[in-house]
């Protein structure tokens, strides 16, 4: 194993802002989880939406194709991740209750919700790929954001948009932390994810707190959804299939149900993935960062953190 | 003359095929402490459970103060101010004693703060052990300190029906004591009480009247005392011969 000495430290933010995005992601598997105790494996399209929702609200239907500047381009900027997180959200929520809430109702068995959960994945993405939605093809997302170097730290290039990546994502962390132990639906979710017979027997509706988590989860990956198409440069039926995959292995890694072990095991799973392309080959990426799900999964199945949604 | 505060009237609760309870009657009058005493599996627990709407039931009328309960969700319940200390306890194991009371007024929608804070301190007076650990997590709680905190955790809803479900469990019979102690003293503060007890000597001691519940149907009510002396409970339940 021989690094590339010059490559280090450039994968290194790299790795450190894809990090931050699979946090992001993250914490959509790590509350569900929390609170029912299921792998939503049709997160990645919820994250996916957020991003597609976006490219055609500004790209098709505005037509925007200009690189915008000063109070336009916040307001554009503000209005994409508003738009982004709704969307995503909104797409969480109709999950909820066309996929999971009623076999809820019948007390289906865990392997049923699995099923679902995949099925609904599949049904999301081919549904963009259809040819009067996305079609099969990469589709450039709109480019008002204009993605420049910002500054250079040890000689590798930070972008603009990876400082916005790494304050909205910190700044949504903060708030997250806030919701859950400041506010009553916060509380809820805290005492749903850690028993469910108390939670009910202190007055929480179960069905209402669920879909609070649900879209608290689609916001973030909203917000995620539209940062990762800025910052690529396009959006494409299937994008949220291998960021949605290491997003889970992210939160696997910090400690599912654990939204601290979501930020520390994104940040992990980023900087693995990356300098592992720089040390043993690029090729490698995905085989090292799935390598480390199944070692998390037998050596400590309760991740980094351990298990359970604290504030 | 108005109806008793918490009535059941002929429920029955399935879990599948298998009726666990079959045909109950029962009441609970205001300012009573009212026991349902029967073995392992007689089917007490499942009754609390329909009552919460937990679970079931699956036939029958549950009424409080008029309110048909059976189509109420179980949030719903918990807001008319019927109140459950669960079999087990269920502490959230990673709330702080403090947290885990503050849970318990969850249904009490913007409550002060400064009641919030007498009504903690109230409690604090009764379980002076839970003042002691108010920042420790419930989970690291003894037998005894959990069943303290869960009790306390339902007052703090300010329960017009608090429901004990088996509060002797597992505890040292000094702690039982103590335990049986805080319902009576729960009860003259003037909340009516349905207590679910294997430890009939105890449950019929502290309570007015009783109901034996075996294989999931009511085979005795009466008042405490005379179930206290009467021989098929003195053999079956307390253990005479």
């Amino acid at each position: 194993m021989h690094c590339n000495a010059a490559l280090i430290a450039p994968t290194f933010v790299t790795g450190l802002i894809l990090g931050f995005i699979y946090a992001l992601i993250a914490l959509g598997y790590t509350m569900v989880y929390g609170v029912l105790k299921l792998i939503n494996f049709a997160h990645d399209a919820v994250f996916a939406t957020g991003g597609i929702l976006v490219f055609y609200a500004f790209g098709q239907w505005f037509g925007i194709v200009q690189p915008l500047s000063g109070v336009s381009l916040v307001v554009l900027m503000a209005a994409s991740l508003v738009i982004g997180a709704l969307a995503s959200a909104g797409s969480a929520f109709l999950l909820e209750r066309v996929a999971y809430r009623p076999l809820r109702r019948r007390q289906g068995a865990r392997l049923s919700y699995l099923i679902t959960a995949i099925g609904a994945s599949f049904f999301a993405d081919y549904l963009y790929q259809q040819n009067f939605l996305l079609g099969p093809g990469k589709r450039e997302f709109p480019n008002y954001f204009n993605v420049s170097k910002a500054f250079t730290v040890f000689g590798s290039v930070v972008q603009n948009v990876d400082v916005l990546i790494v304050v909205l994502a910190i700044a949504c962390l903060i708030a997250l932390d806030q919701f859950i132990t400041r506010t009553r639906s916060g509380r809820a979710i805290r005492a749903l994810s850690e028993d469910q017979v108390a939670a009910q027997l202190m007055g929480i509706n179960n069905d209402r707190v669920i879909t609070t988590t649900f879209v608290v989860g689609g916001l973030f990956a909203g917000i995620a959804g539209v940062l990762y198409a800025i910052k690529f440069g396009f959006v494409v039926w299937n994008m949220g299939f291998v960021p949605g995959i290491k997003a889970f292995t992210a939160a696997v890694l910090g400690g599912i149900g654990n939204i601290r072990g979501a930020l520390l095991g994104g940040i992990l799973l980023g900087l693995i993935e990356n300098m592992s392309a720089v040390c043993v080959g690029a090729e490698w990426k995905d085989t090292v960062a799935f390598s480390v799900l199944v070692l998390v999964l037998i050596l400590r199945p309760t991740g980094i953190l351990g298990e359970g949604i604290k504030g | 003359m108005s109806e008793p505060l918490l009535v059941l009237d002929d429920v029955h609760v399935h879990y599948g095929v298998i009726e666990a309870v079959r045909g109950i009657d029962l009441t609970v009058g205001r300012g009573e402490i009212v026991t349902l005493i029967g073995g392992n599996g007689a089917g007490k627990t499942t009754t609390l459970r329909a009552i919460s709407r937990i679970h079931g039931p699956s036939a029958g009328s549950i009424r409080f103060e008029g309110s048909e309960l059976t189509r109420l969700r179980s949030d719903q319940v918990v807001d008319l101010g019927i109140i459950q200390v669960p079999e087990g306890r269920h502490i959230f194991p990673s709330m702080t004693v403090a947290e885990n009371l503050e849970m318990g007024a969850f249904s009490r929608r913007r409550v002060a703060r400064r009641r919030l804070a007498e009504d903690l301190e109230e409690v604090y007076g009764l379980f002076p052990v839970l003042a002691e650990r108010r920042k420790q997590l419930g989970g690291t709680l003894s037998g005894g300190e959990q069943q303290m905190l869960a009790m306390g955790r339902a007052l703090m809803a300010k329960p017009r029906l608090l429901m004990l479900d088996e509060p002797s469990m597992g505890l040292a019979p000094q702690i039982v004591q103590r335990v049986f102690e805080v319902i009576t003293r729960i009860n003259q503060a003037g909340t009516p009480i349905l207590l679910i007890e294997q430890n009939a000597q105890m449950a019929l001691n502290a309570a007015h009247r009783g109901y034996v519940i075996e294989s999931g149907a009511i085979v005795l009510e009466d008042e405490a005392r005379a179930l206290l002396d009467d021989d098929q409970v003195r053999k079956a339940y307390l253990g005479e011969e």
